[in-house]
């Protein structure tokens, strides 16, 4: 197509899937368009060239720059995940996924949004450690969510008091649940420090550093739940009992408080005598961090 | 000058509002005449970016500049990212809101980058039905920023300075005149800063950007990491001599700095603001900026080295502590 055919439509499109495809090896343009032209002929079908600069080194710079830049964006969302893969491993698959998941948001913070379920449905990319990789993106995915996710009014203990079984509550946006298969909350904290510490630390050569894998403790699988959680405004997680999980994890989808508990409480190893105390700690824990507040109206208008 | 682009308000000299200094600014709590936020970095529910934006808008005054409203998109912008931002707007009680001359997403489909436009009248016609929807939903001044460029369209109908004339008069908005974008497009497409900087409709110009940027063998990167180089500071008093005093912003948005020394670097616009404006070398419009500046081999510009503007600066998520 000439240029001079060219709709503003279509200079868009054509410079977007240029932009926005993989470079090689080499970290330059692809020589070919997916459909066989020469891309020296696609980006002369559009850009002009100048006098130092060819129209395909012109959009090659645009090539460059974007995956850089989303590169570099997912590479701090996920710090622990890097580690846990290696640099080299992380890059190809963070190719990978965003060839599959281009940015759909106007911001930056949504790139990862999509990573964990692509992640556990392209175990190539993850090696070995592709179970816990899963569980480590899911924790930092949950840490980007936690951070900025909204926070409404608590229900105190007094109010939480006056509730019975029909009462149907809401967690807190930001609270994130996790079920995971491995021990992996501490082991991403632990990478988190290492990697601040790396980075902080003069002479250190980044892409020596991260290249490989790390090294990592011994971790067997154990069912682990987590909530990952906002706190005055800094993200913490928390270890949860199972039967704490299932009982927020239904609070979440709307259920009554006694279905809620007794959802909890299903299979659950925990002696009779031990579980009206500990129903008590669970929601003194809740109000003294604010996890649960009233539904919203909408909420409770059944179709 | 204050005009009806920037409420009639002349803010004097500021600049971004950025996580490494937060600490500083907070602790010392300089003497600054305004901050510009990235919108996109507060477009958010809650959390932190929101303590830190409200804490800021208790002392200080804030203009938002935004970096992925893509007035030149051929698809609509998404009714969320326009919800958010007037939400914000009305948080801030910004008097003017800038964003880029520029396009950089396709249905949906974000590529995070500025890109230019074809400089045709059909890019002229999209962009002010753009430009003025968004001033309208928005009900506040809204100026377009031009942007740094590397390519150039075969298709082009007119110069830069042309378009974004058309755009800005036919749109009835103001201009965020970036004097290092207009210096950065200039070395790389081979024509002359100053008479882009001559030609720009000077009553419209609501706010200038000043910044530095990288230099390679063959093309500049606009990268916010370097002061401001002379024949930048050429192009500004050229701009505030047409322009008269305007409020000006410098961006530094890699390898930050300390506090004092960016906010040092920005007060160095004051040398034109306050005092009229020194002698430009040569006569503004008539010499041509490029000749006679070297330009340093620096490599052929294949290190990672990323144009700086277009990243919203996210906030770390990292959990301080585990909460058992």
């Amino acid at each position: 197509m000439s240029a001079s055919a060219m709709s503003l439509e279509a200079i868009q499109r054509e410079m977007a899937a240029a932009v926005m495809r993989p470079l090689t090896a080499d970290e330059e343009m692809q020589a070919m368009a997916p459909d066989g032209r020469a891309m020296s002929d696609v980006a002369a079908s559009f850009v002009a060239p100048n006098s130092r600069l060819s129209a395909f080194e012109r959009l090659e710079i645009y090539n460059r720059q974007y995956w850089f830049r989303v590169l570099g964006a997912l590479a701090e969302d996920f710090p622990a995940l890097r580690a846990v893969v290696g640099g080299r491993d992380f890059e190809a698959l963070s190719v990978a996924y965003l060839t599959a998941h281009p940015s759909r948001s106007f911001s930056l913070r949504n790139l990862g949004s999509k990573l964990v379920e692509w992640l556990a449905a392209h175990p190539q990319f993850a090696g070995r450690r592709h179970r816990l990789a899963v569980d480590v993106a899911r924790i930092e995915w949950a840490f980007v969510e936690a951070f900025d996710l909204a926070e409404r009014e608590p229900l105190t203990l007094e109010q939480i008091a006056t509730l019975d079984g029909g009462s149907r509550l809401a967690l807190q946006p930001h609270v994130q649940l996790l079920a995971l298969e491995y021990a992996a909350d501490d082991l991403v904290l632990k990478l988190h420090r290492r990697e601040k510490k790396q980075t902080s630390e003069a002479g250190v050569k980044e892409d020596e550093v991260h290249a490989a894998p790390a090294k990592l403790p011994r971790l067997r699988r154990r069912p682990t739940w987590v909530a990952a959680h906002r706190l005055d405004n800094s993200v913490y997680y928390r270890r949860l009992a199972r039967e704490e999980f299932f009982t927020l994890d239904a609070i979440r989808r709307g259920l009554p408080l006694a279905e809620a508990l007794t959802g909890g409480f299903s299979d659950s190893r925990m002696p009779e005598s031990r579980r009206a105390s500990f129903v008590r700690e669970m929601f003194a824990n809740w109000a003294e961090l604010g996890w649960v507040c009233a539904p919203e109206l909408e909420s409770l208008i059944r179709p | 000058m204050a005009n009806r682009f920037n409420a009639n308000q002349n803010h004097g000299v500021g600049i971004g509002l950025r996580i490494p200094h937060y600490r500083h600014i907070f602790s010392r709590k300089p003497v600054v005449d305004w901050f510009e936020i990235i919108s996109e970095n507060f477009m958010c529910d809650a959390g932190r970016p929101m303590e830190v934006l409200d804490q800021i808008l208790e002392r200080y005054r804030v203009v938002q500049h935004g970096v992925s409203m893509y007035f030149g998109s051929v698809t609509a912008p998404d009714p969320e990212h326009l919800r958010r931002l007037k939400q914000l707007v009305r948080r801030t009680n910004t008097p003017w809101l800038s964003d880029h001359l520029c396009w950089g997403s396709v249905d949906g489909t974000y590529t995070h980058d500025l890109l230019p436009l074809p400089y045709t009248w059909e890019a002229v016609e999209r962009t002010v039905e753009r430009v003025r929807a968004v001033q309208d939903y928005l009900e506040i001044p809204v100026a377009v920023e031009n942007v740094s460029s590397y390519a150039a369209f075969t298709a082009s109908e007119m110069t830069e300075w042309e378009f974004l004339t058309e755009v800005v008069e036919r749109a009835d908005c103001g201009i965020l005149l970036d004097v290092n974008n207009i210096y950065v497009s200039a070395m790389n497409h081979e024509f002359d800063p100053m008479k882009y900087v001559n030609a720009v409709p000077a009553h419209r110009v609501a706010q200038i950007h000043i910044a530095g940027h990288t230099k390679y063998e063959r093309y500049i990167l606009d990268t916010h990491d370097h002061p401001v180089i002379d024949p930048v500071w050429q192009l500004y008093a050229r701009a505030i001599e047409r322009c008269g005093p305007t409020p000006t912003l410098l961006e530094w948005d890699d390898r930050i700095p300390s506090f004092d020394e960016v906010h040092a670097e920005a007060l160095k616009a004051n040398r034109y603001l306050n005092s009229g404006v020194p002698p430009v070398p040569g006569v503004p419009g008539e010499r041509p900026l490029l000749a006679g500046v070297e330009v340093p081999n620096l490599g052929p510009g294949k290190g990672r080295t990323r144009a700086t503007e277009p990243k919203d600066l996210r906030f770390s998520a990292e959990p301080a502590e585990v909460v058992r």
